[in-house]
């Protein structure tokens, strides 16, 4: 029997070895990335999850008329409330705490620095939305100092000596003190996504960043989808294919390649220097990132337009519809998954671009939310970039939560994608 | 046929069944000339192996059926093959007909042998066989030469066959009214004639057959089918004219 | 041929030439009305193409040039005078593979009466769909699914669904290309017992692969070759003694 099983020599053996180098070069490949994603987000993650959380004061402060106005001209002079010294409050509320003498102008100094210089703004806007509260005393929420924020957080190392420290032994002693009472304590830092702009890094948030970029990606969607998928449909169903449309096409799939530090210099070239739109701001940055993205839409409708079955076009020629009737009716609809894919990925690059808005001005401080898309803005990623090059430790604490967030943002437009792509693939 | 068909196994078949039909005529064609000499020599041992090989006819015929009714299942064959198949059911059926007629002649031996008379007696009835034979063989010439002028010809040569049957009935009937003691042996010998006779007319068939599987169509004109005995009866004047 | 059978339609040498590939060197043939007309031959023969020049299909596709005239009741429809949308809803289409529009059996059928305006009401509309349907054969299968995916069928019934499609707009002539080639032999028996049924009302041109089917189907038989009409006639005639040795060799299997 076994001359009937004749095993001839078919190199199996090498082949199945080939297969298996093969397999084993994919998945150290794929373990590579895996590993360096993990890294990448472990190192964000480990840095940045702390910013989410800030250190606050909760303690009753007493409003003494005698301070906030101390002659009694407050019913005549309005403004007289707006100037008055309310750290001055604080501190007197935290040395109370602390069992610091009112006299002692040293160590009240050091109490004045446990807290920042936001809370005194803080309490000056609860007075003067509610003068009737002159008098009183208020059990309220204030944010401490970032160096006391970050030494609560664990963040610096408290062996160097005293000297070299921004926080002296005794603060450290109050802090202790004042973490057993309660006082002292984490909440979750809403202020990072509503502030703007500031030296302080305890004030500083991305509220102007996430504003801008709001604004800049609605001028992208609004911009560059009706221009990008009327571009592709024209190209891909209506024009001829001749040296024309190729040379177009070719230029398109150039564009795409395009560094975008040169869209920015275009952008700073057309739209400041020659349409005269106001520099740093979002409407700008919009329309740079819309010339940006517009090529990615034209070439992902064009390959979800041409991934339409021929058959259905035929279908539809074949009762009598008419070109556009077909086009309109029949191709785009089922194109629509994969132009709004190749559209949420265009804006989710945009959103993390940098370098354009570099070139036109969006790199500035800006304190001031913007109200409409001609005042001046930053972006997430350009605010990423400002608060990277600052060196203080809650700054750094501050960028890594900034990059949390930008990707954050980006996998829920992404996750937008898949499900939107389902949903329209799901109809039938 | 023209140029070989894309599947070659078709050929074959074709082939097969086309040599097979080949081989039941000169079988058919064997039987009823060793069945004419077993009249003529009166040999009975001969007779009997006749009637003996008439079996190996049906069973030819039979396979060919099975064949072809083969073929048109699994191929499903179109235009000239289609006819060729049909055709050749059809010519199979005539040619084991043809094999039947020898069986009936060779049959007649027995019944002979106590009233056997000279070998002059048989002479045109041996001539008609062999005119019979002769139309049969060149139709299963022309089939195999696919040729339709030779085909056309065998069709013309069929009024010789039915003009030789009339003068033979005749002569066996003046037999008879001259010698009522020839009645037996006459009778028997015009029943081979009428045998004979049917020999050419499925001869004939074969060469219709063979006609509609080279053209698609069967001959136009009506053939002159008829021999001419019936009228022989009628006309007892011409009988007594030419034999008295 | 027989004077009570009238001509539907007519090509006059017609030409198609594919950037510089000549498709088809001059046809000249009629269709007639009621009649089912099979057009055969070996792939790339052009069948498919003179097809297409039937409803102007070949305008969609690009470098095709068309010459000659198709006459369609004495109409030129590659005259200007008649416009190809109104063409294509007198001279329906059939495509080798069922192509149901990914929507439902309901809007797959409704969406050529919608489109030309055939329906001036929702009840209209739906009596239009059910007529189609029932012509087709799949209305009783498929009553209770109306608003189900037309994607959700069988094979078979998808090509049934864009038959009824083809019929809803009431066209004159149903050009059918390789209607069966992928469908099994139960759904290709009800397709050839469909365009039995349809001949009563229209006038039905198939493309096909199989002789068998040309032959169960079709009264006319057109034998293409090269781009060539190699022989035209009655269905019977070409499939038992046809004339051209060309046509017998490619219906028996002989072409070398």
């Amino acid at each position: 029997m076994s001359k009937l099983l004749k095993h001839r020599d078919i190199r199996l053996k090498q082949r199945y070895r080939a297969e298996a180098f093969f397999r084993s070069c994919g998945l150290f490949a794929i373990s590579l990335g895996v590993f360096f994603l993990l890294v990448l987000l472990y190192s964000v993650f480990s840095q940045g999850v702390s910013a989410f959380w800030q250190t606050s004061l909760t303690l009753s402060v007493k409003l003494d008329a005698k301070i906030i106005d101390p002659e009694g001209r407050r019913a005549n002079d309005p403004q007289i409330i707006c100037i008055a010294d309310y750290p001055r409050l604080l501190r007197n509320a935290l040395a109370e705490e602390l069992g610091v003498s009112l006299d002692d102008l040293v160590s009240l100094r050091e109490v004045s620095r446990m807290f920042s210089f936001g809370a005194g703004s803080q309490l000056r806007d609860l007075v003067v939305k509610n003068p009737q509260l002159i008098g009183t005393s208020q059990k309220l929420t204030f944010l401490a100092a970032s160096h006391v924020d970050s030494v609560f957080k664990g963040q610096v190392n408290l062996s160097v000596s005293e000297t070299k420290r921004k926080l002296s032994n005794k603060q450290l002693e109050w802090m202790k003190k004042l973490a057993y009472e309660g006082i002292l304590h984490k909440t979750f830092n809403f202020g990072f996504f509503i502030f703007s702009a500031s030296s302080r890094p305890e004030m500083s948030g991305l509220g102007v960043a996430l504003i801008g970029s709001f604004y800049m990606m609605f001028i992208v969607l609004l911009c560059s989808l009706p221009i990008g998928v009327a571009a592709a449909v024209y190209l891909e169903e209506y024009a001829g294919r001749n040296r024309f449309t190729d040379l177009i096409e070719v230029n398109i799939n150039n564009l795409a390649a395009v560094p975008s530090i040169i869209f920015g210099l275009l952008g700073l070239v057309v739209f400041i220097h020659f349409l005269g739109l106001p520099r740093s701001s979002s409407l700008v940055g919009g329309l740079v990132l819309t010339l940006m993205t517009f090529p990615t839409i034209i070439i992902a409708t064009r390959s979800a337009l041409r991934a339409v079955s021929p058959s259905i076009r035929l279908a539809a020629l074949g009762l009598g519809a008419s070109k556009t009737q077909t086009v309109f009716q029949h191709v785009i609809p089922l194109a629509i998954p994969g132009i709004l894919t190749g559209t949420i990925l265009g804006l989710a690059h945009a959103l993390g671009e940098t370098a354009p808005l570099l070139l036109i001005g969006m790199v500035a401080f800006v304190a001031n939310y913007p109200v409409s898309p001609m005042d001046p803005a930053t972006a997430v990623p350009v605010q990423i970039y400002m608060w990277a090059n600052e060196a203080e430790r809650a700054f750094v604490e501050r960028t890594f939560c900034a990059i949390i967030v930008l990707l954050m943002f980006l996998a829920l437009m992404n996750i937008a994608a898949v499900l939107l792509r389902n949903r329209f693939e799901r109809r039938f | 046929m023209s140029a070989q068909h894309i599947v070659r196994s078709f050929d074959k078949e074709l082939d097969y069944l086309a040599k097979k039909i080949a081989e039941m005529g000169k079988h058919a064609r064997h039987m009823v000339e060793r069945s004419i000499s077993a009249i003529v020599q009166d040999d009975s041992f001969l007779a009997d192996r006749v009637i003996a090989e008439d079996i190996v006819l049906d069973e030819a015929e039979r396979d060919i059926d099975e064949k072809a009714i083969l073929i048109i299942a699994l191929r499903q064959p179109m235009a000239v093959d289609l006819r060729e198949i049909v055709g050749t059911i059809r010519m199979s059926a005539d040619l084991e007909r043809i094999g039947d007629m020898g069986k009936n002649i060779a049959k007649r031996v027995a019944a002979m042998t106590e009233i056997r008379q000279s070998a002059s007696f048989y002479k045109n009835l041996e001539a008609f066989a062999s005119l019979a034979l002769r139309q049969l063989d060149e139709v299963l010439d022309a089939y195999a030469k696919q040729s339709l002028e030779r085909i056309d010809a065998v069709r013309e040569h069929d009024d010789e066959i039915d003009a030789m049957y009339t003068s033979l009935f005749r002569e066996l009937l003046s037999y008879m009214v001259e010698y009522p003691s020839n009645i037996t042996v006459c009778t028997h010998l015009l029943f081979c004639a009428k045998n004979i006779e049917r020999i050419g007319d499925h001869a004939t068939n074969i060469a219709e057959t063979v006609h509609y599987i080279l053209t698609g169509y069967y001959p136009l004109s009506e053939r002159p089918k008829d021999d001419q005995t019936y009228e022989v009866g009628l006309d007892k004047k011409r009988i007594f004219q030419k034999n008295v | 041929m027989n004077p009570e059978l009238s001509i539907k339609m007519r090509g006059l040498d017609v030409k198609v030439f594919y950037d510089s590939n000549q498709a088809l060197h001059g046809i000249t043939l009629s269709i007639l009305e009621n009649n089912v007309t099979a057009l055969i031959g070996p792939s790339g023969c052009g069948k498919s193409t003179f097809l297409r020049c039937l409803n102007r299909m070949n305008d969609t596709i690009e470098g095709a040039r068309v010459t000659g005239h198709v006459f369609l009741d004495e109409e030129d429809i590659y005259d200007s005078s008649l416009d190809v949308v109104e063409l294509r809803s007198r001279v329906g289409m059939v495509f080798q593979k069922p192509n149901p529009f990914p929507k439902s059996i309901y809007e797959n059928v409704a969406y050529g009466p919608r489109i030309h305006g055939l329906a001036r009401s929702r009840l209209e509309l739906d009596e239009i769909v059910e007529k189609s349907l029932l012509k087709a054969g799949l209305f009783n299968e498929i009553k209770d699914r109306l608003h189900d995916a037309g994607t959700g069928l069988s094979g078979g019934q998808q090509q049934r669904l864009c038959i009824a499609r083809a019929i809803a707009v009431s066209p004159e002539v149903i050009l059918m290309d390789e209607p069966c080639s992928a469908l099994d032999p139960i759904a290709t028996a009800r397709i050839e017992e469909l365009i039995d049924d349809l001949r009563k009302n229209y006038t039905i041109v198939i493309v096909t692969h199989s002789m068998q089917q040309a032959a169960r189907v079709s009264q006319f038989t057109a034998m293409f070759h090269l781009g060539t009409l190699i022989e035209f006639g009655a269905t019977e005639t070409i499939f038992t003694s046809p004339k051209e040795q060309r046509t017998q060799d490619y219906i028996t299997g002989r072409f070398g």
